[in-house]
């Protein structure tokens, strides 16, 4: 198989305008322990991490010590709408994480299916398009369908984040027909496999695919060590990406030799 | 004459018309980082002073979590 590496520039890692010179971007949930979070931030050398909203008790300060170690690790804050289910949902969570994040980039989550969080993909044009114009800088995490990533393109989507797999699975890149099209169609957007990577070498694959980037969570998070984990993948996604700027030979059906053949010993005519 | 209203999830009585602001320091949140949506609808911090509680409204309060 080719590849993109024909296709596809090797550009910097810049979204909305920001570039970023890690391309692995870490969730911040499922950690055994605050510390392994903030530790495993550190391993991974990443520049961004997610993070969420949700109800909590007054008297609940368990989330503060995970918000302090966020704060401190410098990293840009990419808030997501996990678990909305509606376009009017999302919107808000968005408006509620803009204001107590004090950032305008929201990873748009609209779930349209509860058995495999599949993204509904005409909740996340809607919720993208009323997002957009309210000035956010919509990042959505959308399937590996090509005409739903142009329709986010279409209203003003400047990144696509397409799953490798259903959240949480572990499966690595279920559809890479699609994935391929997809990276082969849409050349001058950054798109970032989010979701659904449990191996770094899944998360190497897709970077040598030509995909700018990888987001995920519970692969780093349920490891047995999370920090080293999350340095196995930084490293995964380092050498993925050398590889696609290096450009993978082609696959040919038959063997041939890497040795040369003129000058074997032992040869003589019959 | 209270008035009730359902507080993530939970329902509580006040007095009719109490502003947003005074409910939430009576509830605990006045020293926490939160965001506040009424009835589905984002409300800005700054307007927490001026926004009096209706009877039935369900306010959503939330605040910073671990998310992927």
């Amino acid at each position: 198989m080719s590849h993109a590496t024909s296709t596809t520039p090797a550009r910097d890692f810049t979204l909305y305008g920001e570039t970023f010179s890690s391309r692995f971007l870490l969730g911040t949930a499922l950690y055994s322990s605050p510390q392994l979070m903030r530790d495993s931030i550190t391993q991974s050398r990443c520049e961004i991490v997610t993070l969420g909203l949700r109800r909590q008790n007054p008297a609940n300060r368990d989330g503060d010590a995970i918000w302090q170690y966020i704060q401190e690790s410098g990293c840009r804050l990419l808030p997501n709408t996990a678990g909305c289910k509606s376009v009017k949902e999302a919107v808000t969570l968005a408006e509620m994480s803009r204001e107590i994040f004090n950032t305008d980039w929201i990873k748009l989550e609209v779930v349209g299916d509860d058995y495999n969080l599949q993204p509904d993909p005409f909740g996340l044009v809607e919720a993208s398009d009323i997002l957009i114009k309210k000035g956010f800088k919509v990042l959505p995490y959308c399937t590996d369908d090509l005409i739903l990533c142009k329709r986010l393109l279409d209203v003003g989507c400047e990144v696509l984040m397409p799953w490798g797999a259903p959240i949480g699975t572990g499966q690595g890149l279920l559809n890479r027909y699609s994935l391929r099209s997809l990276r082969e169609r849409i050349k001058d957007v950054p798109m970032i496999i989010d979701a659904g990577l449990g191996a770094p070498s899944q998360a190497a694959e897709a970077m040598e695919m030509g995909f700018d980037g990888i987001l995920l969570n519970t692969a780093v998070a349920k490891a047995h060590n999370p920090p080293l984990m999350a340095e196995a993948f930084a490293d995964a996604i380092d050498a993925g990406r050398k590889a696609f700027k290096a450009g993978l030979m082609q696959k040919r059906q038959t063997a041939n030799p890497s040795t040369p053949t003129v000058g074997q010993p032992f040869w003589h005519q019959q | 004459m209270m008035i009730q209203v359902s507080v993530n999830n939970e329902i509580k009585s006040i007095a009719p018309a109490t502003l947003l602001s005074d409910a939430l320091q009576d509830w605990g949140y006045g020293d926490s980082k939160i965001a506040v949506a009424i009835n589905q609808e984002f409300v800005p911090r700054s307007t927490y002073t001026e926004r009096a509680l209706s009877n039935n409204d369900q306010i959503d309060i939330v605040r910073p979590v671990g998310g992927g």
